[in-house]
């Protein structure tokens, strides 16, 4: 369908917007995990895009007012929970809290624990997570209440490919199908990267699109998912196959580290942090443009 | 008023399951409580859930057998205001899916109610495998878990209706054998109040589960003996009624614990605990001691691994003797 010039200059815009926050989300990762020198750079910087077009404009939620039930509201569960940088980042920019808070990311007595938890009652957090593969589970529970309650609400997740070598993922992924919770749309971040080196060598997940058309889920590929516009496309086209019986998964392909040259390529990034030549370095690959922290 | 009278109030017209309390109470809270969920990981029919699932098959949930997945479909079913009740074995209740329990229920402090059957030795021929007896240990070492073990039908039933008005999560154990059903009658329950079933003045014994029994039968033999016993049904192992405990070895001088769990772990290690901090006193435990169990009848099993009324005899014995 031709677009109308008013509609694209519009449109152009709110992506240029849009990609702007990317840039200070990227900022605000490398500087908190520099700050404690502790932390997951890596797997941030890679689901970046994700994260922003997630929470604006296609989650239905309300940063004032957060409420741990999100009763009427979309919900999101990380169950990778090592990349939290990325996702206080994005929280902070979304107005869950301010962000002169991310200062205290991974410092005693702060609400921004590494892993992301409940304890603290950071707004936006719903689940304890971290030890892997237990989000899709609880994003099934949360979808069945969603269910019960007769919402017309949708819960998503994200995950790492490294998680799905744990098997309650798999127990998750059958269960969801065999009931049709419909109302659920995951992701993977399939980075082919995980701590110890690269997917494929560590324990490959084979044809991944095939497992997960197997266990019986609507599987969707995206093969730049730090193309901001495929990925604002591609979940709104996730959300048009929500209510049709089957949960679905998003294949969303990135490159870990995106954005600071050196550390994409490899695995070497996913849990370490930056010397100071080196935020000082990766700080000069992305632009400043909401305000530092 | 004598430990002889005072014991002959409790008479079992019946014997029962304290799963088939459970099994009564989820069905009496799917009428109550629109926001109970009851689940399971394929030992629906094991663990009584039955007449919940055919009465209100909306609100059950099988999951087949898949115990970490169900731990944490009950973690996010809170999420909105639901109040899952998950049903399998203890042993695939807590150590199977611990880490599980530990962050997305535990640690996120979500209003789960793990509601474990076939506890302990009286799982019986089933085996060791299944026979698990370090679940107690495992749950009340979490932060923000309840431990909760009920000692008869009668207290299994109204501590399953108990724990769906409390907010939190909540280990709910109990067993598979028919055993005697002594305690009243839609009595009602409170969350963490150790309870006098027998005053006394020279020993206190406090029992847990299928123990709370024999530890009667234990009272009624040292009376005869002499030994004036008091009796203390400790239903809530976490958070554990300290006053009553102190309050009766102040009195007593000394204590003997008995369960169906490890020593290790238990509520002996809970009551050693207290009194080394509080209120130093000779104690004996009447728990197995550092082994797995085998396969066998309930009963037999409960005599060879020394969880019988005169185990508990022997330990008052024995620890009058230290006083």
């Amino acid at each position: 369908m031709p677009l109308t010039a008013t509609t694209l200059s519009t449109k152009m815009t709110d992506i240029s917007e849009l990609k702007k926050t990317c840039s200070q989300i990227r900022r605000d990762i490398v500087r908190m995990v520099h700050a404690v020198q502790s932390g997951h750079p890596g797997g941030s910087l890679g689901c970046t895009e994700y994260f922003v077009a997630l929470y604006n404009g296609i989650l239905h939620h309300d940063p004032q007012n957060f409420s741990m039930d999100g009763l009427e509201q979309d919900l999101f569960f990380l169950s990778n929970g090592h990349i939290s940088p990325v996702w206080y980042s994005t929280l902070a920019r979304s107005g869950y809290f301010e962000v002169s808070e991310l200062a205290t990311f991974r410092k005693i007595g702060s609400r921004l624990q590494g892993h992301p938890a409940t304890e603290e009652d950071l707004p936006g957090i719903r689940i304890a997570s971290g030890s892997l593969g237990q989000g899709l589970s609880v994003a099934i529970g949360a979808a069945l209440t969603k269910k019960q309650n007769g919402e017309d609400t949708i819960v998503y997740t994200l995950h790492g490919d490294g998680e799905l070598q744990e098997g309650q993922i798999w127990e998750a992924a059958m269960f969801a199908a065999a009931k049709g919770v419909d109302n659920l749309i995951s992701t993977v971040d399939y980075n082919n990267r995980q701590i110890d080196g690269d997917v494929d060598d560590i324990n490959s997940l084979g044809d991944l699109g095939a497992k997960w058309h197997a266990f019986g889920w609507d599987v969707i590929d995206l093969d730049n998912g730090n193309d901001l516009e495929s990925v604002i496309r591609t979940l709104k086209m996730a959300k048009e196959h929500t209510g049709k019986g089957k949960p679905v998964m998003i294949l969303m392909k990135t490159e870990m580290g995106c954005g600071v040259d050196f550390m994409m390529g490899s695995h070497a990034w996913h849990g370490i942090p930056p010397s100071d030549e080196q935020l000082e370095n990766a700080l000069g690959q992305l632009e400043e443009t909401l305000g530092d922290y | 008023m004598t430990v002889a009278e005072s014991t002959i109030k409790f008479t079992s017209a019946e014997d029962k399951s304290t799963r088939a309390g459970f099994g009564a109470a989820l069905l009496e809270l799917g009428k109550i409580n629109p926001n109970v969920i009851g689940l399971t990981a394929d030992l629906g029919g094991s663990l009584q859930m039955n007449k919940f699932r055919d009465e209100f098959p909306d609100r059950f949930y099988q999951v087949g057998v898949a115990e970490a997945n169900m731990m944490g479909i009950a973690a996010g079913l809170t999420i909105g205001g639901k109040i899952p009740f998950t049903g399998t074995f203890a042993n695939f209740s807590t150590g199977r899916v611990y880490d599980q329990i530990r962050q997305s229920i535990a640690y996120s402090n979500k209003n789960v109610k793990i509601c474990a059957s076939h506890a302990g030795l009286t799982l019986g021929e089933d085996g060791a495998t299944h026979q698990i007896l370090e679940d107690i240990g495992l749950m009340k070492m979490l932060p923000n878990m309840t431990v909760i073990n009920p000692c008869d039908y009668n207290q299994t039933k109204a501590a399953t209706l108990a724990i769906a008005d409390y907010v939190g999560p909540v280990y709910l154990r109990f067993g598979r054998p028919n055993v005697p059903n002594f305690t009243e009658a839609d009595q009602p329950f409170e969350i963490g109040k150790a309870l006098l079933l027998n005053e006394g003045a020279d020993v206190s014994i406090f029992a847990t589960g299928h123990l709370v029994w024999k530890a009667l039968k234990a009272c009624e033999e040292l009376n005869v003996k002499g030994i004036s016993a008091e009796v203390i049904n400790i239903h809530t192992i976490k958070p554990l009624d300290d006053k009553a405990v102190l309050a009766s070895v102040q009195k007593t001088k000394c204590a003997v614990t008995a369960e169906e769990h490890q020593r290790h772990g238990g509520l002996g290690d809970s009551i050693a605990q207290l009194l080394a901090r509080k209120l130093p006193a000779p104690m004996e435990m009447v728990a197995v001691n550092d082994q797995f169990g085998e396969s066998g009848k309930p009963a037999e099993l409960m005599i060879k691994y020394g969880l019988d009324t005169s185990n508990i005899v022997t330990a008052a014995e024995q620890v009058l003797d230290r006083k």
